[in-house]
């Protein structure tokens, strides 16, 4: 058509999907402001269960002593990862514990020493040019990786497909479409060299593929920053996907990068893929490349109701209680505190509840907007149509739910729904579509583990 | 316990729009229309419409008090009802009439049912119908008396406007008599015809349709489809295709009567249209269709309403056929169950 200047990136070819909404961002509120580094407090508390499958079986008991990045617990079974402590000091306790989720778990207390001893070897470089593939699988095992993007998927897994050469995209998701979270983005800025080494890291074991880092195209100074970082590498390049939500969902990620698509009874291997979060693929590079397991985390504080919005990186096992404390508290009680974003995230009745390995942020809101509109009956308007990224016709499932259809439910790919809220944002009525529908999911799934 | 906040699962947020804001914003875009008719026929137009829309509103709240008896959010649709059907009515009937119109519509079409969100047909048309079954007479009596208090202004520029309205004339025409000579093409745009309180001028339904686009209220799915389908239909079978004034005859079949009206505005009606996008476009095609049969074939010149209560049965059906595939399922394959 007409010459354009030479890019690093294609800014034409932005990906993305059908359906999808737009929420508020809200992300100014704490994505100028650098992220602080935050020592913890006297007790630090790891639940066994931060991620998906087996919960970790404790190794050390009431009494030891145990030094920062030691291994605590161990893995369970195949779907399960080890745990490290964060700081060193002596185990307290081991017993059952609230988590964010509202489950109560074991969990192991560990009283701080204040001295950060680290276990031996912590923090020693590594040339990974000269490990092996199963080397690199098995350090990211031990380092107790995770999906961090709120699933937490152990990554060693995604890593291991059942054929490596089928794999041929590498994308980080760098999309951050939930609302008010901006640790991923401050994260690409603060901490890029490493993220796209985890990147190469990965591409190591993946000999036909290419990295991609997808970002949305609200964060134009990650994108700019991140192409500079890749423009000499030949396998890595930077992905503009469009500024929507659920943007950063697996598998609307994929179709905006790769333009395939994938149900919910498929893994993104089968369509050549392997997402991975910012995070941990940052946590990648720390583990192969700087020894040092999974035991920080990045945790957005935002929100009206907090004095000082920020991010603060976290040692895991730190209580919400004192991340809120470092953002200056709140201005005024707040009605309703979240951990995780808005659309997604989890309501919170404590703050007393540790930083896990997938908390992505602490979210504080002087109203509780869910209040504010009294639920009245559908008008068929067909908004929950239109947002829906999965091509669903919510306002049926929803019915086929309340009259515990669960039958009809299925047989309108109920199943296939992923639970992103979309239908719920749009929702003229007030009607609580997703809670209804995630209900009714939980249950058939629930039946068919009876069976 | 303290510290307790407000738990729910998520999400935690919501966007502004509302059922009531939605309403309103079509109250809203049905204000150019409704005001073009009554700066067209007077005050009397200006009664119908007001008439219609408080005992739309007065038979929703004895319904709520009565027989829900529970306090609900106030929707403002009973307003839209209201407005909607005195859109639908001459100027010149008897005050009763939006009355009948609006229990029929409120109580009988839309609260027996279930009230809003359950009806099976639009109540305005639905309401509409009844009284054109019962009261054809005076529900077709599109005369407009030019003397007396009735006008206020806008007089002279109806002049001449006879009882008939245009597709009528273009109806009764005799072999051989030029469309063009007998119908105004710009008056039929501009609304200077007769016709309902709120059908006659295209251009003001136009401006409340593009704001309904603009505030995204509706897609353009449905009245494209409708339009188009329609407009290929009366020009292949409406017997004027290879006459040299075709294209007017087709012009007038497109601003005249209530199509503007029905497309922009009743059938793109949420309840009683299809939920599915894949039905909303076949939905569009089967009311195209049907309007230019009953147009073309029938004994009326008329026959948008019946046309949309007519489709607006079919919904369940036509839903049940066009259900989309969900993201990423492939077709699935003959007798392998369904995942």
């Amino acid at each position: 058509m007409f010459a354009l200047p030479a890019l690093r990136y294609d800014k034409m070819n932005k990906g993305t999907f059908k359906g999808g909404v737009h929420p508020y961002e809200g992300k100014e509120l704490s994505m100028d402001k650098p992220t602080v580094k935050l020592l913890p407090g006297k007790e630090l508390v790891y639940p066994m269960s931060q991620h998906i499958g087996a919960p970790s079986k404790p190794i050390v008991a009431v009494g030891d002593h145990v030094l920062m990045g030691q291994k605590i617990a161990e893995a369970s079974g195949f779907v399960s990862v080890p745990i490290s402590a964060s700081v060193s000091g002596t185990v307290k306790d081991i017993k059952p514990t609230l988590t964010v989720s509202g489950s109560i778990v074991d969990a192991i207390y560990i009283e701080n020493d204040e001295q950060y001893t680290p276990v031996e070897g912590l923090g020693e470089k590594r040339d990974y040019t000269k490990l092996s593939k199963q080397e690199i699988r098995d350090i990211v095992k031990e380092a107790g990786i995770v999906g961090m993007g709120g699933a937490g998927f152990p990554t060693f897994i995604k890593l291991t497909p059942k054929d490596e050469n089928a794999i041929d995209y590498i994308i980080v998701n760098g999309s951050e479409c939930e609302p008010y979270l901006t640790s991923d983005y401050r994260m690409m800025l603060e901490e890029g060299d490493k993220l796209v080494d985890g990147v190469r890291i990965i591409l190591r074991l993946f000999d036909k593929a290419q990295g991609v880092i997808a970002i949305e195209d609200n964060k134009p100074k990650a994108i700019e920053h991140i192409s500079e970082l890749v423009k000499n590498e030949e396998r890595i390049r930077v992905q503009v996907v469009r500024t929507k939500y659920p943007e950063g969902s697996e598998r609307q990620l994929i179709k905006a990068v790769t333009g395939r698509k994938i149900n919910s009874s498929m893994l993104p291997a089968d369509a050549g893929c392997i997402v991975n979060n910012v995070d941990t693929v940052i946590s990648i590079h720390m583990a192969v490349a700087e020894s040092t397991p999974l035991m920080r985390r990045v945790v957005t504080v935002s929100g009206d109701a907090i004095v000082n919005p920020q991010n603060f990186n976290v040692k895991t096992g730190t209580k919400y209680s004192e991340v809120l404390e470092a953002a200056g508290g709140f201005k005024v009680k707040p009605e309703k505190l979240i951990s995780g974003g808005t659309m997604m995230g989890m309501g919170l009745f404590d703050v007393n509840i540790p930083v896990t390995k997938t908390s992505s942020a602490l979210l504080a809101f002087i109203k509780d907007p869910m209040l504010l509109v009294p639920e009245g009956p559908c008008i068929r308007c067909g908004r929950c149509v239109e947002a829906c990224p999965e091509n669903l016709i919510p306002q049926m499932m929803m019915e086929a739910a309340e009259r515990f259809d669960d039958a009809s439910f299925e047989a309108i790919s109920g199943m296939e729904c992923m639970e992103c809220g979309s239908c719920t944002f749009v929702c003229p009525a007030g009607r609580k579509l997703t809670q209804s529908l995630k209900q009714t999911r939980r249950s058939i799934l629930d039946n068919r583990k009876k069976k | 316990m303290k510290d307790l906040y407000n738990v729910s699962a998520s999400p935690h947020v919501r966007s502004g729009v509302t059922t009531r804001s939605i309403m309103r914003d079509v109250a809203i875009a049905l204000i150019p229309a409704s005001a073009f008719g009554v700066y067209q026929f007077g005050f009397k137009a200006f009664l119908v419409l007001l008439t219609s829309i408080a005992s739309a509103c007065l038979c929703e709240f004895l319904w709520k008090r009565f027989v829900v008896k529970k306090s609900t959010p106030y929707e403002c649709s009973a307003l839209v009802t209201g407005l909607l059907l005195g859109m639908n009515l001459p100027a010149s009937v008897p005050l009763w009439i939006p009355i009948v119109g609006s229990a029929f519509a409120i109580l009988v079409v839309k609260e027996m049912f279930g009230g809003l969100g359950q009806n099976f047909m639009n109540p305005a048309l639905g309401a509409r119908c009844f009284l054109l079954i019962c009261f054809a007479g005076r529900m077709t009596a599109f005369a407009v008396e030019q003397s007396g208090s009735h006008f206020m202004n806008g007089a002279a520029s109806i002049d001449g406007l006879s009882s008939a309205t245009p597709l009528a004339v273009i109806k009764n025409l005799e072999a051989g008599q030029s469309i063009s000579a007998n119908v105004s093409l710009a008056d039929m745009f501009f609304g200077f015809t007769g016709g309902v309180i709120g059908e006659t001028s295209t251009l003001a339904i136009l401006l409340g349709a593009v704001y309904l686009l603009a505030k995204k209220i509706i897609s353009l799915r449905i009245p494209v489809a409708y339009i188009a389908t329609f407009a290929v239909f009366v020009y292949i079978f409406g017997g004027h295709a290879f006459e040299s004034d075709g294209f007017c005859y087709l012009a007038c079949e497109l601003c005249g009567g209530g199509l503007m009206l029905g497309a922009w505005f009743m059938a793109t009606d949420y309840v009683t249209s299809p939920i599915t996008k894949g039905g909303q476009i076949v939905f569009g095609i089967l009311l195209g269709l049907l309007t230019g049969i009953i147009r073309v074939c029938g004994n009326s010149a008329e026959g948008v309403s019946y046309a949309i209560i007519f489709c607006n049965l079919l919904v369940p059906f036509i839903e049940k056929f066009t259900m989309p595939r969900a993201f990423g399922v492939v077709k699935k394959k003959k007798g392998g169950a369904a995942k």
